[in-house]
């Protein structure tokens, strides 16, 4: 398959991603660079100075809001991709409404509890709708252990499921790059078995 | 009773227990997680009401900190 045909079904779908930080930021490029339609972006954050070290932002962009710098970003390099993005604080209430028509959801977020509470209203409230999570990619090296998991239709997996950030453990650009690059590439290989039946059901 | 956690079989000197007896008896340690019996989604909230029964199937992820 060439890749304009890839990236002409790709313009098809909508994919949500929750969070703008290391994870969220950088699977946004790969899918954007991939030609994923429309990407629907949250986070109420603003760029500090210590996310430069992973997070797909530039030091002239400290203080801006990171969907506003994202959304930017994305549209210089693919200016066909449509990036709708939110600024509220995520919850069960919300989800649902900020990314009703998503294909694909993404899980990027920096919290355990947030990762915890995105999955299970994905999974309560999207029903059929996949969740694409990152667990475990704190520190550097032990390439290794990072590795991607289908649990069942509607849950992947993507980190080594062990290492924890921290003070002394922090979250560095290449491995949640290696994290957020396996969860786009899941979220292509899942696009891409999607034939044009899946949009006249 | 005899299940299934994450693909392992697994014996328990019980008929059934709940997900919470669960996590404590093989003193299961992360604070966040997911839990799917039979492939359904068993909320945090439902931990002590639930009960796992020979033969299921218990799926269990854990959730790390990092971002």
């Amino acid at each position: 398959m060439r890749f304009s045909e890839i990236r002409d079904h790709l313009s098809q779908f909508r994919v949500g991603i929750a969070g703008a930080g290391g994870l969220g930021s950088n699977c946004a490029i790969s899918l954007a660079r991939s030609g994923v339609g429309t990407l629907v972006l949250s986070d109420f954050d603003v760029i500090e100075p210590a996310n430069l070290n992973r997070q797909y932002y530039f030091a002239s962009q400290i203080g801006m809001l990171k969907t506003v710098a994202l959304k930017e970003n994305i549209t210089r390099i693919n200016p066909d991709i449509t990036v709708l993005a939110h600024t509220e604080r995520l919850d069960s209430k919300n989800i649902p409404e900020i990314y009703a028509g998503c294909h694909v959801m993404v899980e990027a977020f920096d919290r355990d509890d947030m990762k915890e509470m995105l999955i299970e209203t994905v999974l309560t409230t999207m029903p059929g709708i996949p969740v694409i999570v990152g667990s475990g990619l704190a520190g550097w090296g032990n390439s290794e252990a990072i590795r991607y998991r289908k649990i069942d239709d509607t849950i992947y997996i993507c980190g080594d499921e062990t290492t924890v950030a921290g003070e002394d453990l922090p979250p560095m650009a290449p491995r949640v790059g290696m994290v957020a690059n396996m969860q786009a590439n899941t979220v292509i290989e899942i696009l891409m078995k999607r034939t044009r039946d899946y949009f006249h059901l | 009773m005899k299940i299934l956690l994450n693909n392992r079989e697994e014996e328990f000197n019980a008929d059934a227990m709940s997900i919470k007896e669960m996590l404590e008896l093989k003193k299961f340690s992360f604070r966040m997680r997911i839990i799917k019996v039979n492939g359904r989604l068993i909320p945090k909230d439902k931990y002590e009401s639930t009960y796992i029964h020979d033969g299921d199937n218990v799926l269990m992820i854990y959730l790390m900190s990092g971002g």
